[in-house]
């Protein structure tokens, strides 16, 4: 039975899913509130193409693309959107100056849907006729739409227990002083009763993070206001940096980076050496995401429907209970095994992280891998020191050019992991690989296949050859490439399918394959000569014909074989009138042999049982 | 089911100076046909031993000569007592010929098998290959290789060589080793040859388990729309799984002889709705979800709208080495290898692969593996220039990870961290000479843990494991021996060659509970039985400064799911004296209370497991009183409590009393130990 869904993106393996899946114990419930006020419409970055864009387009396009990630990703988590500085309001409290943004069917902090999604892509131009941005802090009316917009979100967040839940609030805004332009002692009072609700707020479990945006020359000034407001001090303020970029692609990146949540994975003891034991977090930075598995539904009624599964005794029929025992065949015998010892099997060693020396980076081959890595990165949590002990490790194995090698006893799958220290690396638009080491599972000598063994063959390149794909390669130089920059179009088609499906369109997306070559690229005329000159040094004049030689003369034995059966199988097929056998039920008494002429001049499968060759050659008749 | 039968001929050095590694050679050598048994179970198996006083073979007969050479077994289908005769392979006795070995294993799978089953024969051999081979009747040693080579190409035969050779073994005697190692060299092509220091590395040199290896890929490598490479593409790696036991039935009658006490798994799907309901499988559709929703989707319009890319391999440009860093390779490595019936092919990877490495450059190419395949796979192509002559260039293939799969967590730069906990001078001095010195690479030395020479503790446990029940249903799991424990723990000798290292490294750097943190907040491990799970977690006090780099655990009771490793584990804690004598009470209590609460009988394999390692420790320990009145108390109190069958029990599994030919302190003579048991009334009195 298919219970399995015959999932087509993994391939033949099936990895264990433990060590895919990522444990969340705790799903994430969000609020981005964006400050809408005529300054965020006011300033602008400019971006590479030739329209300058507003700050408010740059944070309402970062969380567009964060919600379609998180749809695909986490789907459990909740979101709300939640604007401040507008002249419509729409909030629970009624309070002026805040709008949560909705679509029908949907609570104002829930899940992504579809059509979240969909509404939440046109938000630029929906956004002056249905919510408007206006200053909501005035000293007339006393309005505070900051306090107000604060109060909004930690009522959407009331939802769901702070145990179970992670409870954040992501500010989106460009102005560091809200304040500024009210005087005396309404400001004063003003300051007060946000900072106070801000630290309501926080002391129910809710982190308030802020995402400034700002232009270069005016810096965002984090003391003038929202330090108080988050919290801040000494270090925490010091590290905290406004987001200050020329351009608007590197912002977005910044954005969608600082709007992740880091989650650990586990903690685990690494130890080092007798008496010195550290703690490190670890994190999944690189894991296949897959289409997530299919739900079956009834057709019917479209409900899901759940599997029920039960054991049989295969000798007997007797229904039963989940079997406690497991067997393998072995000489003859059933050899049997409890759960507990497979188990106990498995354990060869205490879960922690052990330590057994190092080496140089040269010995990590290049098919010394099995599965993705997993990342490192100390913490002072429990053990103190664990971070000197560390940094002191991490920067002698850059310097000599050594990882470590390790026994990583985890109860499931305990593996040697070779520890490679990756030092921070940081471009213009912040940290593209973090401070830390890569924990890489190493294969078994169980695990390692000698293919280079099979193909014995002493032909080498000249160093002509070798010249001619060196200039090719100067050629055809991708200078910037990154692992990331491809989307996945599998992933990509799927569920902008689904997206369409949901939505009950008609037109059937078309998504770009950014993963087929770049022919534009290829078929520059230094990049074509080069391709060239390549050829002619490998493959000498005759490219074509040569290949053409090597499809038709050299083909295998075993196809050699199927042509001389399927002519003489041609050559043998009129020596008998086979509709007249059939007819007269004559075919039986045939061989299996000559049933196969039949069958091989008519394309069709020669394998199984006379009887089945027999009806096979009926069924194809017609009789 | 015969097509892919392999006959293999294991050609094993007994001689006197093997005798050091001979347990390892007979580990890895019955771990072979283990899984032969479970995995091949119709390949045939000979195996010739030399080094031995005795002589056995046909070719002595036949020809004379090929002295010190026994065949041990002739060419069979595997089974169980080729197991146990490789558990107990003969010690010999003098320095044998590995070339007489060679040809004699020759003969007898040219005789099996004449010229068929061709590409399925195989002769391995293991030698430390250290003394010298006889000279030849005429011609020169090299001459008479050539001739033996020459023959094994004829029949098709393979041979894989594993030599072992020490640090000592190799200033034996320098001339010899060279020459042997000449004459190895010899052999023809499609041979393997391995050298191994360790015995870790002996039992992951040998090839336990025979994988036909299969194309994943044939086809085009396209550099562009006019240029195309035909390769084959392979698994470099690939996880050998742990085995997938079958679930059991136990409800087929005993008598029944064919039961084949398997369990079938059947599924009935029922409405969330309603679960009265019973849903025909046809009638289910499939559904994704997105966000909260479900959405149905038939096969059918699936296969309408969903991607299609065609197969292929396509380059999509290089890139220089540096910008694929090692920890984005997301699986199990594959190889692309030139077409082998293709010069042109063979020539255009080998130019690629040469220049890849000269540049250090990297291929990024896109792939479709099958027609009908619904993703494509982005990955890097690196370099692999061949080492040997006789092999090919070749690239390894990594697949890489796409934008959805990278999660870019920030992290705090280290060196803005607050300096409370940056290294100073001295503790970076520390660290660095740490690296430096617990070098598992040394130059002119083996590499330690080589993957490829490495095998999976888990899975070697686990046959021995699956050997030991076969003999005895109650087994229990057998703790790791010393030499797979030089894959999960540091190796004692690097440790002692580097104390002082290890001793300053540790007083640099304190590392110490963090008070603020509140035990109720501390991570606790799933509690289970045993004891070597409190290593480390329980108390992280413990796990710091109790942790020995030794290969015992600071056990400090005995647990009941491994008493005796337990006990062993405790026994031998050299912190301190009190532990010996506690170990004994423990074991004593442990025993007692297994015999006083046995149910006819179930816990007796147990307790006289316990018991013979309490003896066997109060023998090494000079405590033979100690055993000595525990059994006779034990067989009293068997005695009172109507547990007379432990007593036969024990009698029938021949425990004695310590006698003093064992250990001096007792008092108890060989005759009388052996007599004491059996007999109803236990002389007590007689006891010291």
């Amino acid at each position: 039975m298919d219970i399995d869904p015959d999932d087509i993106f993994r391939d033949d393996e099936d990895p264990d899913n433990e060590f895919y899946q990522e444990k969340d114990a705790t799903k994430e419930l969000l609020v981005y509130l964006v400050d809408a006020s005529p300054k965020m419409f006011s300033t602008t970055c400019t971006s590479e193409e030739e329209k300058d864009v507003t700050h408010f387009q740059v944070a309402v396009r970062s969380i567009a693309q964060s919600l379609k990630t998180q749809i695909i990703n986490r789907s459990y988590d909740e979101v709300a959107i939640c604007f401040f500085n507008t002249s419509e309001k729409k909030n629970l409290q009624d309070s002026n100056g805040v709008y949560v943004f909705n679509v029908p069917e949907r609570e104002d902090l829930d899940r992504p849907t579809a059509r979240l999604v969909k509404e939440f892509d046109c938000i630029e131009e929906t956004f002056s006729k249905r919510i408007g941005s206006k200053y909501g802090i005035l000293s007339a009316s006393r309005d505070n739409s900051l306090y107000n917009a604060l109060w909004a979100a930690q009522a959407l967040l009331r939802k769901g227990s702070a145990k179970t839940a992670d409870k954040r609030i992501l500010l989106f805004t460009n102005e560091d002083d809200p304040f500024g332009n009210i005087k005396g002692v309404t400001k004063m009072d003003m300051m007060r009763t946000t900072l106070q609700r801000a630290k309501d707020t926080q002391d129910l479990g809710i982190s308030i993070e802020l995402l400034p945006l700002s232009r270069p020359g005016e810096d965002f000034n984090i003391s003038t206001f929202y330090a108080d407001l988050l919290g801040l001090e000494g270090n925490e303020l010091a590290e905290f940096k406004a987001l200050v970029e020329e351009r608007l692609g590197d912002m977005k990146d910044q954005l969608r980076k600082r709007m992740f949540r880091k989650r650990k994975v586990r903690s685990i003891y690494f130890i080092i050496a007798s008496g010195v034991t550290i703690v490190l977090n670890t994190y999944a930075l690189v894991r296949p995401t897959n289409p997530g598995a299919i739900t079956w539904l009834d057709s019917v009624t479209n409900l899901p429907i759940k599997a029920e599964r039960s054991f049989f005794c295969s000798d007997t029929g007797a229904l039963l209970q989940k079997p406690p025992k497991l067997f393998q065949t072995y000489k003859n015998e059933n050899i049997m095994f409890s759960v507990d010892e497979l188990s106990e099997i498995k354990r060869v060693s205490t879960g922690h992280l052990r330590l057994l020396g190092f080496k140089s980076l040269s010995c990590l081959k290049d098919y010394h891998n099995l599965r993705p890595a997993t990342f490192v990165f100390p913490s002072d949590e429990e053990l103190v020191g664990s971070t000197c002990t560390f940094i002191a490790l991490h920067r002698s194995m850059l310097r000599l050019k050594r990882f470590a090698l390790a026994f990583y006893g985890s109860p499931t799958n305990p593996h040697l992991v070779a520890l490679v220290a990756q030092d921070e690396i940081v471009s213009a638009s912040g940290q593209v690989e973090p401070p830390g080491m890569h924990m890489i599972y190493l294969p078994y000598s169980d695990d390692i296949r000698p293919i280079e063994e099979l193909h014995s063959d002493t032909n080498r390149a000249t160093e002509d050859q070798i010249k001619s794909a060196s200039s090719l390669m100067k050629r055809v130089d991708l200078k910037n490439f990154s692992v990331c920059q491809f989307a996945n179009p599998a992933l990509q088609r799927h569920y902008a399918v689904l997206q369409a499906l949901a939505l009950d369109e008609d037109e059937m997306p078309d998504i770009k394959d950014e993963t087929i070559p770049d022919e534009e690229g290829m078929a520059r005329p230094g990049v074509v000569k080069a391709f060239e000159e390549f050829k002619l040094s490998v493959y000498g004049e005759n490219y074509e014909q040569e290949n053409e030689l090597m499809d038709t003369g050299k083909t295998s034995e075993a196809s050699k074989k199927r042509k001389a059966v399927a002519e003489h199988a041609t050559k043998e097929y009129a020596n008998y009138d086979w509709s007249d056998l059939a007819d007269n039920g004559k075919l039986k008494e045939l061989t299996v042999a000559e049933l196969k002429i039949y069958l091989s001049v008519h394309n069709l499968t020669v394998t199984g049982k006379k009887e089945a060759l027999i009806s096979r050659i009926l069924t194809h008749m017609g009789k | 089911m015969a097509r892919n039968k392999e006959g293999l001929v294991l050609v094993l050095d007994v001689g006197l100076s093997m005798h050091a590694v001979l347990p390892e050679v007979e580990k890895v050598c019955s771990m072979l046909i283990q899984k032969k048994l479970v995995y091949n179970k119709y390949d045939e198996v000979g195996v010739v031993v030399f080094g031995t006083a005795e002589t056995k073979n046909d070719l002595t007969v036949e020809v004379g000569g090929y002295e010190n050479v026994m065949v041990l077994r002739g060419i069979k289908v595997v089974d169980g007592d080729l197991v146990e005769a490789l558990h107990q392979l003969p010690r010999g006795t003098v320095h044998g010929d590995f070339l007489d070995a060679i040809v004699v294993g020759m003969d007898m799978i040219i005789k099996m098998y004449g010229t068929t089953n061709k590409g399925k024969k195989r002769i391995c051999l293991i030698t430390n290959a250290v003394t010298p081979t006889k000279d030849p009747y005429e011609g020169t040693k090299e001459d008479q290789v050539k001739t033996v080579a020459a023959q094994m190409i004829t029949h098709g035969m393979k041979m894989d060589s594993i030599i072992i050779r020490t640090k000592q073994d190799r200033e034996l005697d320098k001339d010899v080793v060279e020459e042997n190692d000449f004459l190895l060299s010899v052999f023809p092509n499609n041979s393997s040859k391995v050298y191994v220091e360790s015995a870790t590395s002996l039992l992951g040199a040998l090839r336990t388990r025979n994988i036909s290896p299969v194309t994943i890929y044939r086809g085009d490598l396209e550099l562009n729309s006019d240029i195309k490479i035909k390769v084959w593409v392979y698994k470099k790696t690939s996880e050998e799984k742990f085995p997938s036991l079958k679930k059991y039935s136990d409800k087929a009658p005993p008598t029944d002889k064919f039961a084949t006490h398997e369990i079938k798994v059947d599924y009935e799907y029922k409405s969330t709705g309603d679960s009265s309901r019973v849903v025909p499988p046809e009638q289910r559709i499939k559904g994704y979800r997105y966000g909260p929703q479900v959405i149905p989707i038939s096969s059918a319009e699936w296969d309408a709208v969903k991607f299609k890319p065609e197969k292929g391999v396509k380059l999509l440009g290089f890139t220089d080495a540096s910008n694929i860093m090692r920890h984005y390779y997301m699986k199990d490595v594959n190889i692309f290898i030139a077409d082998p019936g293709n010069t042109k092919a063979i020539l255009a990877v080998s130019a690629l692969a040469r220049a890849m490495k000269e540049m250090n450059k990297v291929a990024i190419v896109r792939c479709v593996w099958r027609q009908g395949q619904a993703n494509v796979v982005v990955g890097v192509l690196t370099p692999n220039v061949s080492e040997k002559a006789s092999t090919p260039d070749s690239f390894y293939f990594n697949v890489l990870p796409f934008a959805e799969d990278v999660r870019e967590f920030q992290f705090p730069s280290l060196s803005k961290l607050p300096s409370s906990m940056q290294p100073n001078e001295k503790q970076q001095e520390a660290a660095d000479k740490f690296v430096e010195m617990l070098d598992l690479a040394p130059t002119g030395r083996e590499e330690v843990l080589q993957p490829n020479l490495t095998p999976n503790p888990v899975l070697e446990r686990y046959y021995r494991s699956l050997e030991l029940k076969s003999k005895d249903p109650n087994a229990a799991v057998p703790p790791l021996d010393e030499t797979l424990r030089k894959i999960t723990e540091p190796d004692a000798e690097l440790l002692s060659e580097n104390r002082a290292v290890i001793e300053e490294f540790r007083r640099f750097f304190e590392v110490k509970e963090n008070p603020k943190l509140k035990k109720s907040s501390r991570r606790r491990e799933k509690p289970s039985g045993s004891n070597e799970e409190r290593e480390g977690i329980g108390a992280v006090g413990e796990a710091m400064d109790a942790i020995e780099y030794t290969s015992k655990i600071k056990v400090e009771e005995i647990g009941a799911s491994n008493p005796v490793h337990d006990f062993e584990a405790m026994i031998s804690r050299r912190d301190g004296p009190q532990w010996v004598s506690k170990a004994i009470q423990s074991m004593k209590d442990k025993i007692s209370n297994l015999v006083e609460n046995s149910s006819q009988g179930d816990t007796y394999q147990k307790a006289l497991d316990c018991l013979v390692a309490l003896r066997k420790a109060c023998i090494l320990e000079q405590e033979p009183k100690q055993f000595n009145d525990f059994l006779l108390h034990l067989l009293k109190l068997c005695q009172k409590r109507e547990l007379k069958s432990f007593s036969e029990y024990l009698a029938s599994h021949e425990m004695t009393l310590i006698s003093k030919n064992e250990a001096p302190e007792s008092d108890i003579l060989e005759n009388e130990a052996r007599t004491l048991i059996v007999k109803d009334e236990p002389k007590a009195e007689q006891g010291p």
